[in-house]
């Protein structure tokens, strides 16, 4: 049981790491960024690479994977992103749709359909059990890995949001972009820094998950879904949201597949209609807040 | 204007001399492989194709005095893309036979085609039981999962293997499996403690490799395609099952060896069913694998190379026995009834069901040279397809 509880949380925090930038963007720019998926297979794709072709550490491969996606993200931001912002939604979907398509098919090209893995260092390989029967709890250390490093990522940006001059700037910006404006927030820098540090994250999300999630081209547009459902349901205004949203759908996919095997993954879609019906704005929203 | 006339007949001359010559000549023999070269199943596909190249690479490309062109195309792994495929191969290239088809729902597409050309259809892959019923004009020689799971279901009931947690591929080939090994594995005294059935495309197997831990069976049967089968095996490991006493096992499509080198210590000792291993250890195999590996950069050819290279031989043999005449009734009898020596051992096609039959080995994964390989310590000598025999 608590075996289950806890592999569902390591899943749920990476699902959050890899939609979190997505969350805040879609809140910050009322942007919908269909190639998301993109980023964090490029994160994926390039801890492979470094890993197998060129022996880079795990570690290493981590770091590299958030600040190479982080910067690929912020010139995309700059030369393509930027003019998209005033355009219609639907023309802004099918710029992202298509820039995932384009993604799918080079990562097709150049690194082949087959499914990517890599080697884990010898210290995240283990697994620690603690008690027996139906409270053992049995943790694979790679997934405690990833819970810590995801807990570390959400502390430093609740604290970022909340506590420094950009986070002020940041809250202003997505609640009336056009006020903060003309008090002197420089906006687009804003966008630029956000935008970039949520592909950075997608791209760490991405390296982390090359081990625990089906790492091959099509990564963009299967995982898109479930990370717009963490946007959807978790709401875009603040980053508890998404983090509890991921949380619970981690918990219920890893449930749902232990108790009813024979439905599987439908179990998070089931668990999206009933919370979106239930609250359609996502499951917190502040009232009055932005768009 | 003399000049330009004597230019324009030197010109011609060649083109005169090249359709002559070809008018001397018989048309060529043209074979229609239609494989998955670009999408989830590329790398079957490229194992057919280097299979089937490399089969005309050793026995020329003239057969009977006419000489074999293979066109090859991309099926993208999706039933639609290939029936137009078969159609256009069919009418406008006018193919004497198609062959390939890497999975089941290709093959089904392709057959009504199949028949209404009365071209014959060399199936060198798709292994659902009931394919081979989908056109008079197919033939098999690559497998059936049935055929290939009661090797399994035979050994493990003999090896201390009572209770038994069962978990396949939620498509065709998996429920025959999931099927074929129930059914053997009780008429041997044997228990099934749960069937699971994941999704083929699924992200994370950890709560239902969780739940076969929590059931603590004896063994852990496994069909998932070649290729997901190293996501299972990982989580295997990474959960401890081996640690708590549960075996793995399954048809030998789990440890493909076309990847198992690349799995890593965690495969090693898992038993498996299949017609084929690179380690068949007969004087044909290993010629055949080193000739192979020397002329594709290293490639180790996996069953499914096999294939491709016997379903040539199947062709060849077939235009032999017609004097180079072709036709498609003429070739299909002539395909019905070989018998031959492929480097998985001796195989024939049968008369009247068009299916292959077969030796199934029963293998263990080892270490041999620094590198992973299924070697084989069972041989289960001509079998069928199962549901046939009753």
């Amino acid at each position: 049981m608590l075996t289950i509880l806890f592999d569902g949380v390591a899943y749920g925090m990476l699902l959050f790491v890899l939609a979190v930038g997505l969350s805040v963007t879609m809140g910050l720019m009322n942007f919908i960024n269909l190639a998301h998926g993109a980023f964090a297979c490029a994160g994926g794709y390039l801890t492979v690479v470094l890993m197998q072709r060129f022996g880079v550490p795990f570690l290493w491969c981590l770091a590299i994977a958030f600040v190479a996606v982080g910067a690929v993200g912020a010139l995309l931001e700059s030369t393509l992103y930027r003019r998209m912002y005033r355009k219609p939604h639907l023309d802004q979907v099918l710029f992202s749709i298509g820039l995932a398509f384009m993604t799918v098919a080079a990562l097709d090209y150049l690194m082949g359909s087959s499914q990517q893995l890599i080697q884990l260092p010898e210290w995240l390989k283990g697994r620690t059990e603690i008690g027996s029967g139906a409270a053992m709890l049995g943790m694979g250390h790679y997934r405690l890995f990833i819970i810590a490093v995801c807990a570390g990522l959400t502390i430093v940006l609740q604290l970022v949001l909340s506590r420094t001059r950009f986070g002020s700037r940041l809250r202003a910006a997505v609640d009336d972009g056009m006020v903060a404006a003309g008090l002197g927030i420089n906006v687009n820098r804003i966008f630029l820094v956000t935008f970039a540090v949520g592909s950075g994250l997608a791209g760490l999300g991405g390296a982390l998950g090359a081990e625990l999630l089906t790492l091959d081209p099509n990564f963009p547009l299967r995982y898109m879904i479930l990370f717009l459902i963490v946007v959807a349901v978790g709401g875009t205004s603040s980053i508890t949201g998404p983090l509890a949203a991921a949380l619970l759908l981690g918990i219920a996919d890893v449930a749902g597949k232990y108790f009813i095997p024979k439905l599987g993954a439908f179990i998070v879609f089931a668990l999206m209609i009933v919370i979106l019906l239930w609250r359609p704005q996502g499951l917190f929203t502040r009232q009055g807040g932005g768009k | 204007m003399h000049k330009r006339s004597l230019i324009k007949a030197l010109g011609a001359a060649p083109l005169a001399l090249a359709s002559w010559r070809a008018q001397g000549q018989q048309a060529p023999f043209k074979i229609g492989l239609i494989a998955p070269m670009t999408g989830p199943f590329a790398s079957t596909g490229r194992q057919m194709e280097t299979g089937a190249r490399f089969f005309m690479a050793q026995n020329g490309a003239t057969v009977a005095g006419r000489k074999i062109e293979l066109i090859l195309k991309d099926d993208t792994g999706t039933p639609d893309v290939t029936k137009r495929i078969a159609q256009e191969l069919v009418v406008n290239d006018k193919v004497d036979v198609l062959a390939g088809f890497g999975l089941t729902p290709l093959a089904l597409a392709t057959a009504p085609v199949a028949t209404q050309s009365k071209t014959p259809m060399v199936n060198m892959l798709a292994a659902t039981s009931a394919v081979i019923d989908a056109s008079p004009y197919m033939v098999r020689v690559s497998m059936t999962l049935p055929q290939i799971t009661v090797g399994i279901a035979e050994w493990a009931p003999k090896n201390n293997i009572r209770r038994v947690v069962t978990l396949v591929s939620d498509y065709g080939p998996g429920l025959d499996a999931e099927r074929t090994f129930r059914d053997r594995f009780i008429l041997n005294g044997g228990q099934i403690l749960e069937s699971i059935r994941v999704p083929v495309r699924n992200p994370d197997f950890s709560p239902f490799l969780q739940k076969v831990r929590d059931l603590s069976p004896d063994a852990l049967f496994v069909f998932v395609p070649s290729g997901v089968g190293t996501a299972v095996m990982k989580q295997f490991a990474e959960r401890g099952l081996a640690k708590a006493g549960i075996r793995l096992i399954g048809t030998g499509d789990v440890v493909d060896d076309d990847i198992l080198n690349e799995m890593g210590d965690v495969a090693l000792g898992i038993v498996s069913s299949y017609p084929y291993s690179t380690a068949h250890p007969s004087a044909m195999n290993k010629k055949f694998v080193d000739e192979f590996r020397k002329a594709n950069k290293n490639l180790r050819p996996n069953a499914v190379a096999v294939f491709g290279y016997d379903g040539m031989r199947v062709i060849y043999e077939a235009l032999k026995k017609t004097g180079g005449k072709g036709g498609g009734d003429a070739l299909l009898a002539g395909m019905k009834g070989l018998i031959f020596e492929s480097p998985r051992g001796q195989i024939y096609i049968d008369a009247k069901t068009r299916d292959v039959v077969q030796s199934v080995y029963v293998r263990r994964v080892e270490r041999v040279n620094g590198e992973l390989y299924n070697v084989e310590f069972e041989e289960q000598k001509d079998v069928r397809d199962p549901p046939r025999t009753r």
